[in-house]
Order: structure tokens, then sequence, then C-alpha cells
């Protein structure tokens, strides 16, 4: 554990419950989970153990039954919509399996997204994103359409456009699950990096091995930490 | 996020999909363009209306055959006339002093033929005294004389347009032109007057009686003295005249009358135009609806990944609303377009013009179908729940 006591983000006693059907679904059981600055950590479980849910608490997209969440010492849990989308525009950065790319836009379009729903003035967002493209190593291909790109490259695209807003967090979700193991690798080795340069990256994944490589792991398994 | 950002995003996604946006906005595009059109088109026949009338002046009254409310059939009111000689004496001793003149006028269609050409215009007959009332203006010759007319003299005053159709730059005064059956001198001709005007032959009333064989008048004219007095000889007339007539016999019309009838119909087409206008309005609108309703479908893992990029409620709303009102202003610029075009087109033979707030009136149409019918999209799109959309397939 580092060694600033006070966590950057703390989810408290979480549950999360779905009704399906007029059945109640736990899906998360008081799950406490502490995220402190700097730190490369993984959250671990087999398909439908509750990291995707816990994931999505932890990144305000979604909200807990009950529990709190707290970051950099604020309860967010009862803030509103706007004052919520605010906070995952300027301390949140996603990266999904997926890569969630907007097909008719460019590589740096793509990395600007964020930036359109951020107070940084327009006349930055093309120097800013060049930026995080040139940390992610794809320069060459700011221009290029998303669908022009190799999995890999779309990656890194999605990387960068998580960088953009200069987060305190970013969460992985599967990241290189959809990639061959040699890019999958290299996708790891740059969240490795970006950890190195001082960066709190969470990384959700189902791979064990995977997992071992980050400085510490939570283990979810049926809704409940083990 | 800013409207101009937000609106340059809205224009590339209409973009990403051409052909089904220029469908989408079909109904709005025939929407405003008959508007514009018809309104035009309606203007046109306002301005033609009003040019006639501006060409004869504001102090002539008509009498005219029949019962003439624009309700029934006009062919009736003809066959009752039984205006003639008598009834224009009878308004002259009634109140002479009101008068200019009171004159009868018989008017008809036929071809006026000169040599072998031939052109159809209108046989204006009218009294000796009426070139001022009808503000002829002569270009050459002379006007026919009280005793020519007293004769059924066969002498004509002829139009620009059939001077030019039948002589071309010739001088027409002396020749000979065929009215009916009958040869007519052609003693005069006047200079251009308006559309309506142009095309007509003046001859003494009682020659064109005769060539005719029409035994009564179309009409009886009084030119009233003054403007001020005429209700006054609108009444004077009526007097005089239901001393020999019965009041369904005839009708006494100001201009002033004839213009707020013709108004009175163009006003309640404008009304069915804009039913229609309305409707396809309609119809265009809910076909944006549609339209948006499936791009929120098509677009739900889009609208999850700018929810988990930090897009607000409201900035995902005004996504989609501006898309919609960005279609339908589209569609009303298309359809203004293509309603100035038919303009442009119909002013060949109307006077045709557009006025401002037809303008502003498809513009604020089609802005307000926009923002009607993508609110519920943009609302349907805002609320998404965005772990969801991001879980679409």
């Amino acid at each position: 554990m580092p060694d600033n006591p006070h966590p950057l983000l703390k989810a408290e006693n979480i549950v999360k419950e779905y009704h399906i059907d007029g059945t109640v679904i736990k899906a998360l059981d008081n799950v406490t989970i502490e995220i402190y600055k700097g730190e490369f950590m993984s959250i671990v479980g087999k398909s439908g153990s509750g990291k995707s849910t816990i994931m999505h608490i932890l990144g305000l997209l979604d909200t807990p039954t009950s529990g709190h969440i707290v970051l950099n010492g604020k309860e967010v849990s009862s803030f509103k919509d706007n004052q919520i989308a605010k906070i995952r525009n300027s301390e949140i950065g996603f990266v999904f399996q997926f890569f969630n790319l907007l097909q008719r836009a460019t590589a740096l379009e793509n990395v600007m997204l964020p930036l359109m729903y951020s107070s940084v003035p327009k006349n930055q967002w093309a120097g800013k994103a060049k930026e995080m493209l040139k940390l992610v190593d794809l320069t060459d291909r700011m221009d290029n359409k998303s669908n022009e790109l190799s999995g890999g490259q779309k990656q890194r695209v999605a990387i960068a456009r998580a960088l953009v807003n200069d987060p305190s967090i970013i969460f992985a979700d599967e990241p290189t699950g959809n990639l061959d193991s040699k890019t999958g690798d290299a996708i790891f080795d740059l969240f490795h990096r970006l950890h190195e340069q001082g960066k709190t990256v969470v990384l959700v994944t189902h791979d064990d091995e995977l997992a071992q490589r980050t400085e510490r792991q939570v283990t979810l398994k049926d809704g409940v930490i083990v | 996020m800013k409207l101009l950002d937000i609106s340059n995003s809205a224009i590339k996604s209409l973009n990403v999909n051409r052909a089904r946006s220029a469908l989408t906005i079909l109904g709005v595009v025939i929407g405003v363009f008959s508007v514009v059109t018809l309104v035009s088109i309606g203007r046109g026949m306002q301005n033609y209306i009003q040019d006639q009338f501006n060409a004869l002046g504001s102090n002539l009254l008509f009498v005219s055959p029949g019962k003439a409310d624009f309700q029934d059939d006009p062919s009736k009111a003809l066959g009752r006339n039984k205006l003639d000689e008598k009834h224009v004496e009878l308004i002259e001793s009634n109140a002479s002093e009101l008068f200019i003149t009171v004159s009868p006028y018989v008017v008809l269609g036929d071809n006026v033929r000169y040599k072998t050409k031939s052109f159809y215009g209108t046989v204006n007959g009218i009294s000796y005294d009426d070139e001022k009332t009808y503000n002829y203006e002569l270009d050459k010759g002379r006007f026919f004389t009280k005793s020519e007319q007293n004769t059924s003299a066969r002498v004509a005053i002829i139009g620009p347009s059939i001077v030019e159709e039948l002589f071309g730059t010739k001088n027409p005064v002396g020749n000979s032109i065929k009215l009916g059956d009958d040869s007519y001198q052609v003693i005069g001709s006047f200079k251009e007057k308006g559309r309506n005007f142009d095309d007509g032959v003046i001859v003494p009333y009682t020659s064109a009686m005769n060539t005719f064989d029409v035994p009564f008048f179309s009409s009886i004219v009084a030119k009233v003295r003054n403007t001020e007095n005429v209700d006054l000889a609108t009444r004077e007339i009526k007097i005089a005249l239901l001393k020999d007539l019965k009041e369904e016999d005839f009708t006494v019309l100001s201009q002033s009358d004839i213009l707020s009838s013709i108004q009175n119909i163009l006003q309640i087409l404008t009304i069915g135009i804009g039913a229609i206008a309305g409707i396809s309005l309609l119809v265009g609108g809910i076909g944006i609806m549609n339209i948006m309703l499936v791009s929120v479908t098509e677009r739900i893992k889009e609208i999850g990944l700018r929810k988990a990029l930090g897009a607000t409620q409201l900035d995902i709303a005004m996504q989609f609303l501006i898309e919609s009102v960005f279609l339908s202003l589209g569609g009303g610029l298309i359809g203004l377009l293509l309603g100035w075009l038919g303009t442009y087109a119909s002013r060949t033979f109307l006077r045709t013009e557009i006025p401002w707030w037809a303008v502003a009136l498809a513009f604020g149409f089609s802005v307000l179908v926009g923002v009607i019918f993508g609110t519920y999209p943009a609302i349907t799109a805002a609320k998404k729940d965005p772990v969801e959309a991001l879980r679409y397939e």
C-alpha cells in the first residue's frame, strides 16, 4: 500500500442490486475498495463476479443501491447528474475492451472528444490531443479514421483519449481482451509506462496472470471481495 | 460543449447518412415549398387585380346584371340581364349632378382579323365620352365621335398587343380589321395600359351590339364626380333602377367592393393553403422524429461513450435536438429556394412576389417543427443509462 494514508478514491460498503422480473439480484455485496494516488492496481474476477459493476460505480457511471463513494475526500454519491458528468470529464479516464471510438471521426478528433465537454479553450484542443497521440506513438496516424486503424492502434487512441484531460484515475476495462497477445503486451506496457509517470491506473480483468503484473490485486467473486 | 461545436458535430453526423437525411426532410421541403409558392401566387393575383383597378381609378361604379354576390353561378346573372339604354337614362335623370358620365359597357371576346392574321382580343364597346373614364391614352389617331356612336359606325381604336400582332411596326390607322362579320376601320391606337387592356379593341357600344347582336349591356359604368360621394351615388343608382327593375336584377358594385370580394376569396384560399402546408409540415415533423429515434438507437453506444467522457444530459439532448432542427431547417431552406424558383418562373404571367413574412414564417415553422419533433428523441437520448448504453450490442 502506498505511503499516502488518504485514498484518492474510496468505495465504501457498496451494495448493488438489480431487479429483474421481480427477483432481486445482488451484483455487489458490501464491497469496500480504496484506490491510492499513483498506484497501478487491478480488480480481478471471473465473468459475473461484479468487477465491471464496481468499475462503473467507481467511475461514477453507475450509482450504488447503497454505500458511499469518496473522491479526493469528497462524498460524491449524492451529487447531481451534471456535477457527476463534470467529475467524469475531468477526474476519470476510461479505456474499454472494444475501444469505443467514433467510427466517422479521425484519431485526433476521437482524442479531442473529452475536451469538448471540458472548460479547456477550443484553441488548445488540437495541441493537447496531438501531445497525447505522441505519448502513445500514434502521431503519424492522427488523421486516419478510426476504422482505418489496427486493434492495437485503436486501443492506443482510446488511451490517448482517456489521458487528454489529465484525469486523476484511469480505468481500463479488459483493455487487452480484444487484442492478440503481442499487441496486448504492448498495451499493458503502455499502462505501465503511464504508471511510472505518476498516473493512477486501475486495470479490470478476468486474467489473473495479467493482474499479477500490477502492484496490487483486489479479487471479486459473486459480488464479494475475497 | 459550445453550440458551435454541437452544430459542427450535428452537420457531420447528418452528412454520414446523406440520402436518409435528404429523404427525411422531404415532407418539410414540400410543406415550405407549397406555402411559399402559393402565397406568392396569391400575392400575384392580388397585385394583378390591384393593377387592373389602379388603371381605372377609384371613382367608378359598375352596375352589373343579376345579383353578384360571388356565390351563385355567374351565367344565371347574365341570363337575367335586362340592362339597356332606358336604365342609363333613369340614372342620369335621377341624380345627374353626382356623375361625370353614365355610360353603357359591352364586352366580349372575339378574333380580331387583319388580312391573314388573327389575334384573340377583347372587344370593348364603350361610349364616345368614356375615353377619359377608363384613362385611355391615345398613341396614334383619334377617338370616335358622338355622331359615329349614334350611327353605329364601324370604327375601332386598337390596343398595343393587337397592333404588334397584326401590324408589327406599321401604322395601323386607316387600315381595315374584321370583328365578327363586319369590317371596322382603325381610327386610332392607344398606349400600353396593362395586360388586361392591351389586347383590347375599343368600338362604339352601339356598333358592338350591332355587330355581335347583343341586346343588353354587359354593365353600366358610372363615373362619380367626387370620390367621397361613392356611397351616396350607389344609393341613387339603386333608387333610379328600382323604378324599372327588381332588386335581384342588378348589382351596384364599387371598385373597393369588387376588390374586397376578391380578397375575401383569396383569404379563404390562403387559409386552405395554410391547412395543407400545416398537414405536410406535421407529416414532415413525424418523419423527422421517426428518423431521430432510429438515430438514437443506432448511436446508443456513442451516447454511452459521450456520457462516460463527461457529456451532461443537456449536452446529449442538445446534440440530437440540433440535428433535428438542422434537418428541418435544411428542408425549410430547400423548400424556400424551390418556392423562390417557382415564383421566379411564374413571373412571366403574374407579378408574383414572396412577402418577407412568408419567408419568416417558413423559417419559423421549420425551426419549430425541428424543435417540437426533435424534443422527444433528444430527451430519450439524454436519459439513456450510460452503462446500458455502453453495453448495447
